[in-house]
C-alpha cells in the first residue's frame, strides 16, 4: 500500500517556483530521508502534503485522499521544524489536548510522554523545557493516534547525539508497525543506516531518489582504500598497486565500485607485509554534495 | 466536537495568563464603586436605586466591555501564527470554523463570568443597602446585552487578528477601533447634529447611524428612561427614534457578521 503519492507537483509564488515537477512515493513501513539545503523546497513540499499550502500543479494523495481533507489529516502525524507550544501549559496538558483533537485515548498520550522520556517533566510548564524537551513533545504529538504517514521536518535539530539515537529507535519502531516515514534532515551521517531511500532536492527539483547503495553506484564516486604496510615494503606496494604513499607506513588507493574486489585481492596477495586495510565508500555527505550540485553544472 | 476541545484549552490558557482574574477584578472593582457612589448625584429620592446603578454601570460597560473583548481576541490568530503554534494546530483533523468557535466560546465565557461577578456584586450591595424588594430586570438585561456587545467586539478582534500577521500590529488596530467606536463615533455624530441644526439628517439618518454602532445600541437599550439617559449621555435621548427593534437588531447582527467575516479571513490564512 502506498501511503503517499506525489505526482509532478509544483508550487509557484508569483513567478518564483519553489517546487518544480516533483514525483515521489512512500510505501507503508518505508523510511525516506528528504535532503536538500535551506530553501531547496523540502518544507514547502511538506506543507503541500499537509494541505497548509495550495498545490500549483500536479497532485498529491495521502492514503488516497486529498491533502488537508479530514481523512488525510487524521492519518498524518506531523512534526514541524522549530516546533512551538503554548508556554503556560504543561507537557501533559498540551499532549492531552492534541490527543482529544485526534480522538486518541488520553492513556496513549501519557504512554507517549513516557516513550519519549518526558514522564518526569510532564507536569511542568513547557516554558521551562529545553529545546530538546520541546522537540520530544513534538515527536510525541506526531505519534498520537498511530499515524499511517509520519512527516518529520528536521526532527533531530537541537537534539544531542544520544537523544538522536533514541529518536531514530522510535522512528524504526514506527516504520516496523507499518507507518510510512518521510523525514527531512541536515544531519547526514545518522541517516545512512536509518533510512531505506534517500531523496535529494535542489532548488525545488528532485535530483535523486534511490537507495544509498544505488546512489553510490550512480554517482561513480571513488572508493578510498587506505592500506597500512610494513615500512620496508611501502614503496613496493605503492608502485605495484599504483597508489600514493602517504607516509612511512601507509598507501592511499582509490577505485570504483566494480574494481574494489580485484584490488582487495591484489592487496591481500602481498601477504604478511599488509598490516591493515580501511575501505571507505563515498559518505552520504559526499553523495549529497555530488547530487545537489549536479543541477548547477 | 473539536471546538469544545479548543474552548477547553483556551479557558485553561486564559486562567494561566491571568486574563480571567484581570477581567473579573476590573469589572468587580468598577461595578462596586459605581453601585456605592452611583446614587450620590440623584440622592435617594425618586428613581429605583437599581436603575441608577444599572445606568452608571452601562456608561462604564460601554467602554470596558469592548476593551476586554478586543484584548481577549486580538492575539488569538496572529499570536498563534507568530509563535508558530497555529500551523501545527491546523494539521489536526478539525476545521478552521471549529478553531474560531472554540476560541470564541472560551473568551465569551471569560467575559460573561467577569460581567456576572460584577453585576452580582451590584445586586448584593443594592439589596444590602435598600432591601430585597427590587426588580432585577435591568441587571438581567444589562447582562444579556453585555454578552452581545462583548461577542461583537470579540468577532472584530478575531477579524483583525486573522488579517494581520503580527500581534503588535493587531493590538494597534484594535485600540484604534476601540477609540473610534466608544469615543470618536459619538463625537462625530454630535458634530454632525450641531452642523445639521435639526434638518433632514437629524430626523432620518442620525437615529440609524447611532444604532449602527453596537456600543451605542447597547447604551440606548440599557437607558430606556429618557430622563436618566439625558443625564448620562447628551445624545442618547435623540436615538429613541430608531426604536428598540433597531437596537436589538444591531446587537444581534454585529456578533454574527463579525464572526462570519473573521471566519472568511481565517480561511485565507496560510500559517
Amino acid at each position: 500500500m502506498t501511503a503517499l503519492i506525489i505526482e509532478n507537483v509544483g508550487k509557484k509564488y508569483g513567478t518564483l517556483e519553489t517546487v518544480c515537477d516533483v514525483s515521489l512515493n512512500v510505501a507503508a513501513g518505508e523510511r525516506i530521508a528528504l535532503l536538500g539545503h535551506n530553501g531547496a523546497g523540502k518544507t514547502t513540499l511538506m506543507r503541500m502534503i499537509l494541505g497548509l499550502t495550495s498545490i500549483s500543479s500536479g497532485q498529491i494523495k495521502v492514503l488516497g485522499s486529498t491533502p488537508g481533507s479530514r481523512t488525510a489529516r487524521t492519518a498524518i502525524g506531523f512534526l514541524p521544524e522549530n516546533v512551538a507550544f503554548h508556554g503556560s501549559l504543561s507537557g501533559r496538558e498540551q499532549l492531552h489536548h492534541f490527543a482529544r483533537l485526534k480522538s486518541a485515548p488520553l492513556k496513549q498520550a501519557d504512554d507517549l510522554l513516557e516513550r519519549v522520556g518526558l514522564d518526569h517533566a510532564a507536569d511542568r510548564k513547557i516554558r521551562t523545557y529545553s529545546k530538546g524537551m520541546r522537540q520530544r513533545v513534538g515527536l510525541a504529538q506526531a505519534l498520537l493516534g498511530k499515524p499511517k504517514l509520519a512527516l518529520l521536518d528536521e526532527p533531530t535539530s537541537g537534539l544531542d547525539p544520544i537523544s538522536r539515537h533514541e529518536f531514530y529507535d522510535i522512528v524504526d519502531e514506527l516504520a516496523n508497525n507499518g507507518t510510512a516515514v518521510l523525514l527531512s534532515s541536515h544531519a547526514l551521517t545518522e541517516l545512512e543506516t536509518r533510512t531505506e531511500r534517500i531523496a535529494i532536492m535542489s532548488k525545488g527539483v528532485l535530483v535523486a531518489n534511490d537507495s544509498l547503495q544505488n546512489l553510490r553506484q550512480g554517482a561513480l564516486m571513488p572508493i578510498r582504500v587506505n592500506v597500512t604496510v610494513d615500512s620496508d615494503a611501502v614503496d613496493r606496494v605503492a608502485a605495484e598497486t599504483g597508489g600514493t604513499r602517504m607516509n612511512g607506513r601507509s598507501v592511499m588507493l582509490t577505485c570504483l565500485q566494480d574494481e574494489k574486489v580485484p584490488l582487495l585481492g591484489q592487496i591481500t596477495g602481498f601477504g604478511d607485509v599488509i598490516k591493515d586495510i580501511d575501505v571507505n565508500p563515498a559518505s552520504l555527505e559526499d553523495l549529497y554534495r555530488h547530487y545537489s550540485t549536479m543541477g548547477d553544472k | 466536537m473539536s471546538f469544545l476541545t479548543i474552548a477547553r484549552l483556551e479557558l485553561l490558557i486564559a486562567r494561566r495568563n491571568m486574563w480571567v482574574a484581570t477581567s473579573v477584578i476590573l469589572m468587580g472593582l468598577f461595578t462596586v464603586v459605581l453601585t456605592l457612589t452611583g446614587g450620590a448625584p440623584t440622592g435617594t429620592l425618586g428613581v429605583d436605586p437599581l436603575i441608577i446603578a444599572a445606568t452608571s454601570i452601562t456608561t462604564l460597560s460601554v467602554y470596558l466591555i469592548p476593551l476586554i473583548g478586543l484584548l481577549l481576541s486580538f492575539d488569538a490568530i496572529a499570536g498563534e501564527a507568530e509563535r508558530g503554534t497555529l500551523a501545527l494546530s491546523l494539521t489536526y483533523p478539525l476545521s478552521r470554523l471549529e478553531v474560531l468557535l472554540g476560541k470564541f466560546l472560551a473568551h465569551l465565557l471569560v467575559l460573561g463570568f467577569a460581567v456576572a461577578v460584577g453585576l452580582s456584586l451590584t445586586a448584593g450591595l443594592t439589596i444590602w443597602q435598600h432591601g430585597a424588594d427590587l426588580s432585577f430586570m435591568p441587571l438581567i438585561k444589562l447582562f444579556v446585552t453585555s454578552l452581545a456587545l462583548g461577542a461583537a467586539f470579540l468577532g472584530v478582534g478575531y477579524l483583525v487578528s486573522s488579517l494581520v500577521r503580527q500581534t503588535g500590529v493587531a493590538s494597534g488596530i484594535v485600540i484604534i477601533i476601540w477609540l473610534v467606536c466608544v469615543v470618536l463615533y459619538d463625537l462625530g455624530l454630535l458634530g454632525a447634529l450641531v452642523a445639521d441644526d435639526g434638518g433632514v439628517f437629524t430626523k432620518t439618518v442620525f437615529p440609524w447611524l447611532l444604532v449602527a454602532n453596537p456600543a451605542d445600541a447597547f447604551r440606548l437599550l440599557n437607558m430606556p428612561d429618557v430622563s436618566v439617559s439625558v443625564l448620562a449621555s447628551g445624545i442618547g435621548a435623540a436615538g429613541g427614534a430608531s426604536g428598540v427593534g433597531g437596537q436589538v437588531a444591531s446587537l444581534l447582527l454585529w456578533p454574527v457578521a463579525a464572526l462570519f467575516f473573521a471566519w472568511i479571513a481565517l480561511r485565507r490564512v496560510e500559517p
